[in-house]
C-alpha cells in the first residue's frame, strides 16, 4: 500500500518536472529579456505559440519530420527575436519602461490575432518526437514524452549556460545587459547584444511550445496559463537570476501537481490561485526571490 | 505658465468639459449613452488606477479584481446570497436600492485596498506587478469555489428585480423621465465628475506631494519626513475605493456579475488605458478610458474605422483581424505619444506658451 503510494506521489513528481521544465524555459526567456531591456515582456508565450505554429505547418503540410522542423523552427524563431527587438522595442527603449510594457501587450494581441489569422482558432496536433509508450522504474511509470521534455529543457539551459559563461559573445552579452554604458566603452556593440537576447529568448520560448503542444494540444490560447506559471517560477527565482527561474520553474511544475491532487480543498479548480498564494507568501518573507540579489541604489 | 493661470485654465476646461458631459445624451441615441456610460466607467478606474500607478509609482495588473470586490459587493447587497446556501455572518438577505449600494462598494474595496497595501509595501517594481496580478489571476476561481457567497459560476442575476434596479422602468429625476441607457450614462458621469474632482483635489494638496516624492525616489521622500508605509497604503486605498466605485457601476450597468465579468484582459486594458491616457496627468485619462470602450469596437471596422475604404474594412471582418489592428494601433501609439494623450496636450500647452511669451509685439 503504502510503495504504491510512494510510487503514485514519484509519479506526480515527475510529471510536474516535465511541466516545470517548460515553465523553467520560458521563466529563463523572461529573466534574459528582463535583464537586458528591464521588463517584463508579455508577448513571450504568443511569439512562442506562432513558433510552434510554423513547426506544426513544416511537419503538417510540408511533409518534414519533427527533428528537422524542430531546428528549422528554432533558426526562425532567433530571427523573429532579433527582429522583434530591432523593429518595435528599440524605438521605445528610453523613458518610462511602462512604454515598453505595453508594446509587449500590444504584441501579445497582434500576435494572437495574427495566428488566429493565419492558422485559425481550430485546436491542432503536433505529433509527439517521443511516442506515446511508457516505461516503468520501479513502480513509478513514465511517459517518454516527460523525460523527453526534462532532457530537451536541460540540454537547451545547459547550452546558454554554456554560451552566457565561457564564450566571449556570452561575456559581452552579459556585459551589455549589467552595464551598457561601459560595455559600450569597450566596443561591445550593445544594441545588436540586446537584439541577441531576445533571439536567445524567442528560441527558448519556441522550445517550450513545441514541447507543450503534443500533450497539450496546438491552439492560439495555448502559452497563456504557461506564461502566467513562467511569470511566477521567475520572481520566485528571482528576476534576475537565470540560475533562479530554472529552480523556480521545477519547484512550481512539482509543487502544482502535488498539491492538485494531494489537497481536496484545491483541486483542480484552485491550483493556479493557491500557487500563486504560496508564491505571494515566499515573496514577503523574501521581496527579491529565492536566488534574487537585494537591489542596493545609489542616492 | 504660472501656477495660477494653470489653475484657471484646468477650472475653465473642466466645467465647459461638464457641460458637455451633460447635454450630450440629447443628441445621442441610448446606444450610444450607453456606450458613453461604460466610458465614464473605466474613467473612475483609471483616476484610481492613476493615483497608484501614474502619481505614486507602484504598478498595478490586478485593479479588475478590486473592480470585481465592488461589482460583487453591489450585487450580493441587491440580490442577496442567502439563495446560493450562504449561512452565519456573511449571509445577506438582499433588497437594497441600486444607487445605494455604490458608496459601500467603494468603501469595501478601499478596504481591499488598504489590507493588500500592508504586504505590498515589501514588493516593490515588477515583484508587486506579479502580486497584484496574481490576485486577478486568481479572483475568478476563487469566486466560483465560495459559491454559497458568491453564486458560482452562473454569479448573480439583478435583472430579475426591476424594483431596485431603476433600470427598466423609466425614472424619474426632476420632474423629466429618462430611459434607463440616459439614466445610467447620467449616473456614471455624475459620480466620475465628482471623483474626477475628488482627485484633483488629493493630488493638489500636501498628499499628491508625498505620493510624487514617493514615486520619484522612495529615499529622498524618507528623508523629507514622507512616511512611505502611510502614503503607499493610503494610495492603494484610495486607488481601489475607486476601482470599487466603478465595478458597482459595471455591475448595475450590466445588471449581472459573473467571475468572467471581469476577466484580467480587464486589468490588462486598465494600464493600457492609464499609459494611453498619460501618466501622472487627469485630462489625458478621458481619451484613455474612450480608448479602452471604443477601439476594439473601430478594430471590428465600426463606427470611424467603417469610413475607411471598403477593401480594407472587409479584411476586418475576418477572424483575427480586429486583434492585429488592435495590437499594431497600441504599438503605433506608444511609438507616437510617448507620453500618452496626457503628453500631447502639455506639449501643445508649452508650444502655445512659448509662442506667446516670444512674439515680439
Amino acid at each position: 500500500m503504502l510503495a504504491a503510494t510512494f510510487a503514485d506521489f514519484m509519479q506526480q513528481v515527475v510529471s510536474g518536472l516535465a511541466s516545470g521544465g517548460i515553465y523553467a524555459a520560458l521563466a529563463l526567456a523572461l529573466v534574459i529579456i528582463h535583464r537586458s531591456t528591464g521588463v517584463i515582456n508579455f508577448s513571450q508565450g504568443e511569439m512562442a505559440t506562432l513558433c510552434t505554429y510554423i513547426a506544426w505547418t513544416l511537419t503538417v503540410n510540408h511533409g518534414w519530420s519533427y527533428w528537422p522542423a524542430f531546428v528549422a523552427t528554432l533558426g526562425f524563431s532567433f530571427v523573429f527575436g532579433v527582429a522583434t527587438h530591432r523593429v518595435v522595442i528599440r524605438p521605445v527603449e528610453r523613458g518610462n519602461v511602462l512604454r515598453v510594457v505595453i508594446v509587449t501587450i500590444g504584441l501579445l494581441i497582434a500576435i494572437n490575432g495574427f495566428v488566429v489569422w493565419q492558422w485559425s482558432g481550430e485546436p491542432q496536433a503536433l505529433q509527439s518526437p517521443f511516442g506515446t509508450d511508457t516505461i516503468d522504474i520501479g513502480g513509478v511509470v513514465i511517459s517518454w514524452q516527460d523525460v523527453g521534455t526534462i532532457l530537451v529543457t536541460l540540454g537547451i539551459v545547459v547550452l546558454l549556460w554554456l554560451l552566457f559563461q565561457f564564450t566571449k559573445l556570452g561575456l559581452a552579452l552579459r556585459a551589455a545587459a549589467v552595464n551598457p554604458e561601459e560595455a559600450r566603452l569597450v566596443g561591445v556593440r550593445v544594441t545588436w547584444m540586446l537584439a541577441l537576447g531576445w533571439g536567445l529568448a524567442a528560441v527558448l520560448g519556441a522550445v517550450a511550445g513545441m514541447l507543450t503542444a503534443p500533450s497539450v494540444g496546438l491552439d492560439p490560447q495555448m502559452m497563456q496559463p504557461i506564461l502566467i506559471y513562467a511569470f511566477a517560477a521567475a520572481v520566485l527565482g528571482g528576476i534576475d537570476s537565470p540560475f533562479g527561474a530554472v529552480v523556480g520553474g521545477l519547484t512550481l511544475g512539482v509543487m502544482l501537481n502535488v498539491i492538485g491532487v494531494y489537497v481536496d480543498f484545491v483541486g483542480a479548480e484552485l491550483k493556479l490561485p493557491v500557487a500563486l498564494l504560496v508564491i505571494l507568501v515566499v515573496l514577503l518573507v523574501r521581496p527579491s526571490g529565492i536566488f534574487g540579489r537585494p537591489e542596493v541604489k545609489r542616492v | 505658465m504660472s501656477p495660477r493661470v494653470k489653475q484657471i485654465v484646468g477650472l475653465v476646461s473642466f466645467a465647459i468639459f461638464a457641460v458637455v458631459v451633460l447635454v450630450v445624451p440629447a443628441f445621442i441615441g441610448a446606444f450610444r449613452a450607453q456606450q458613453l456610460a461604460y466610458v465614464g466607467i473605466y474613467l473612475i478606474a483609471l483616476l484610481g488606477l492613476n493615483i497608484l500607478t501614474g502619481y505614486t509609482g507602484q504598478i498595478s495588473l490586478g485593479h479588475g479584481a478590486f473592480m470585481a470586490i465592488g461589482g460583487y459587493t453591489t450585487a450580493i447587497l441587491m440580490a442577496g446570497n442567502e439563495q446560493y446556501g450562504q449561512e452565519g455572518v456573511l449571509a445577506v438577505s438582499g433588497g437594497m436600492k441600486d444607487v445605494w449600494t455604490i458608496p459601500i462598494a467603494g468603501l469595501v474595496a478601499g478596504i481591499a485596498g488598504l489590507l493588500f497595501g500592508l504586504p505590498a509595501l515589501r514588493l516593490s517594481g515588477l515583484y508587486l506587478a506579479l502580486a497584484t496580478f496574481a490576485i486577478a489571476v486568481a479572483l475568478p476561481s476563487a469566486l466560483k469555489r465560495f459559491e454559497e457567497f458568491t453564486g458560482g459560476g452562473s454569479g448573480i442575476n439583478l435583472f430579475g428585480i426591476p424594483e431596485l434596479t431603476a433600470g427598466i422602468s423609466p425614472v424619474e429625476i426632476f420632474g423629466r423621465e429618462l430611459v434607463f441607457n440616459d439614466w445610467l450614462y447620467y449616473l456614471c458621469w455624475s459620480i466620475a465628475l465628482v471623483l474626477f474632482g475628488v482627485a484633483w483635489l488629493i493630488l493638489r494638496g500636501r498628499t499628491g506631494l508625498a505620493f510624487r516624492a514617493v514615486r520619484d525616489s522612495e529615499t529622498a521622500a524618507v528623508s523629507s519626513g514622507v512616511s512611505l508605509a502611510q502614503y503607499k497604503t493610503l494610495a492603494f486605498g484610495i486607488s481601489a475605493a475607486y476601482a470599487g466605485v466603478a465595478g458597482s457601476l459595471f455591475a448595475i450597468a450590466t445588471t449581472f456579475v459573473n467571475p468572467d465579468t471581469f476577466p484580467i484582459a480587464l486589468s490588462i486594458f486598465l494600464l493600457v488605458g492609464v499609459v494611453v491616457g498619460g501618466l501622472g496627468g487627469l485630462a489625458g485619462l478621458v481619451f484613455g478610458a474612450i480608448f479602452i470602450q471604443f477601439l476594439p469596437l473601430w478594430a471590428q471596422g465600426e463606427g470611424v474605422f467603417s469610413r475607411l475604404p471598403g477593401f480594407i474594412v472587409d479584411r476586418t471582418k475576418e477572424p483575427g483581424a480586429p486583434a492585429i489592428i488592435y495590437g499594431v494601433v497600441l504599438i503605433l501609439l506608444m511609438f507616437f505619444l510617448p507620453n500618452g494623450v496626457g503628453g500631447l496636450f502639455r506639449r501643445v500647452g508649452q508650444a502655445l506658451t512659448r509662442w506667446r511669451y516670444s512674439r515680439t509685439a
